[in-house]
């Protein structure tokens, strides 16, 4: 860092964009909301910074859900590849970064010792997967489209399919974890949890597109999704104490 | 127009089957390269060796079972990169855990000291979007009292939920950290 600018914090977060914790069309965040205002702090570098995870701990078949829990066999839904591009709300790159994912299976079943809904396992799928981004930020990895599933909620929801993943960016206030959807779901417009978010282009960001252009053909269908963590202030011309 | 920066992807709830993407073994998963996160330090690692654990509690005092937690702190000299931990609450009892040493004490950017602590993280079905809270250590009396962000929590009663409990058990130091979401000792969460 070098003349007037410096890095700064990183941006507050717009808590107006994403969910509130309260919000009782979701009757899980009744009791799981805190009721104080969150208090606000300056960002200590325990925010500015976070962990750094290498290639060395995945495995090759860590990106591919069709093959990683497999029993010998492929999974059995629509085969998709899932790619997209990682930056900051300065539009950079968020390079080497480790994305996770989780879903359930074609019918919309988990594999999970807690899920007892009807529809059957696959005993070629796990639905857990995880890839490092590239250094432009580049991630790609394929699965099948998960399956719509009910729930409890007002009696009986269902969930649009969706894709659970985790990313953590470069410093732990950059950590998010959410959902994404598939274009085109009519279920996307009724689920409780999508409509935790008020505003509806912060939905819109949440739809992975149907990537035509780049399927491969005979093989799979090809969905796009980005995602954009928190950027970092540029600070000019700061006062800084002596010695720092 | 003026310049506006690109809006964050919007958080949704990690749902309670987080398990398969966290911690695959607690889902049911056969283990493949995912190995105990919540042992955060190789035996080498410098600082006194601590365990901190604790459950969580809602609303209704119901312990929480579902959900996943994340700590991030200074190594034991107070630098950083830290030491980085994932646990899980218990599906049955709802306790969770982590064993790493104890972080050394920072400074913020405009040179004022902070007491050591810990980042910790909350993801959880009904909960929107992460907790973000902070453990302090009950025998860092004098640094806690000069902690700024101690200091910014005005309510004695609920600057002691931020501060973990200390005691020894079979030789080993064991920080007792209880998250309450809500109630009239609510847990103080943060916006950072
Ligand atoms: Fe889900």
């Amino acid at each position: 860092m070098g003349g007037n600018m410096q890095k700064g914090e990183f941006y507050r977060r717009d808590r107006n964009w994403h969910p509130p914790g309260y919000a009782p069309g979701y009757k899980s965040t009744v009791l799981r909301s805190p009721r104080r205002a969150l208090l606000s702090l300056p960002q200590s570098p325990a925010d500015l910074t976070g962990p750094v995870f290498g290639h060395g701990m995945l495995d090759p078949l860590d990106h591919d859900l069709i093959r990683n829990f497999g029993a010998g066999g492929e999974a059995i839904g629509e085969r998709i590849v899932v790619h997209g591009r990682v930056v900051d709300q300065n539009a950079k790159p968020v390079a080497g970064t480790l994305l996770e994912v989780w879903q359930a299976n074609a019918c919309g079943r988990y594999r999970h010792v807690r899920d007892g809904y009807v529809a059957p396992l696959d005993p070629n799928f796990g639905g857990c997967g995880r890839v490092i981004t590239d250094a432009d930020g580049n991630f790609a990895f394929r699965t099948i489209k998960p399956g719509p599933y009910p729930w409890r909620n007002d009696g009986s929801d269902w969930r649009p399919a969706h894709i659970h993943f985790s990313i953590f960016g470069h410093a732990f206030t950059q950590r998010l974890i959410s959902q994404f959807y598939f274009e085109g779901d009519p279920l996307i417009a009724k689920c409780p949890i999508v409509n935790t978010i008020r505003d509806r282009s912060a939905v819109d960001s949440l739809i992975a597109r149907l990537d035509l252009e780049n399927q491969t053909p005979f093989d799979h269908l090809t969905y796009r999704f980005d995602i954009v963590l928190r950027g970092r202030r540029s600070t000019f011309f700061e006062n800084r104490p002596e010695g720092n | 127009m003026p310049v506006e920066p690109l809006k964050e992807t919007p958080s949704q709830t990690a749902g309670p089957y987080v398990h398969i993407g966290t911690w695959p073994s607690a889902a049911g998963l056969p283990i493949r390269t995912q190995e105990k996160p919540n042992v955060m330090v190789g035996a080498g690692a410098k600082g006194e060796r601590i365990r901190i654990e604790g459950m969580i509690h809602d609303g209704a005092g119901s312990v929480v079972t579902d959900a996943m937690l994340e700590l991030w702190h200074a190594n034991a000299d107070g630098q950083f990169p830290g030491h980085w931990g994932r646990t899980i609450t218990d599906l049955k009892t709802g306790e969770w855990f982590f064993e790493s040493v104890k972080p050394g004490a920072t400074k913020l950017a405009d040179g004022r000291a902070e007491a050591p602590f810990a980042t910790l993280i909350i993801f959880a079905r009904g909960i929107n979007i992460h907790l973000h809270t902070r453990i302090y250590f009950a025998d860092e009396d004098r640094a806690n009292a000069g902690d700024p962000t101690l200091k910014a929590v005005a309510e004695p009663h609920l600057q002691k939920t931020l501060i973990a409990s200390r005691s020894t058990r079979s030789g080993q130091t064991v920080y007792r950290f209880d998250i309450r979401l809500q109630g009239d000792n609510e847990t103080v969460f943060f916006d950072i």
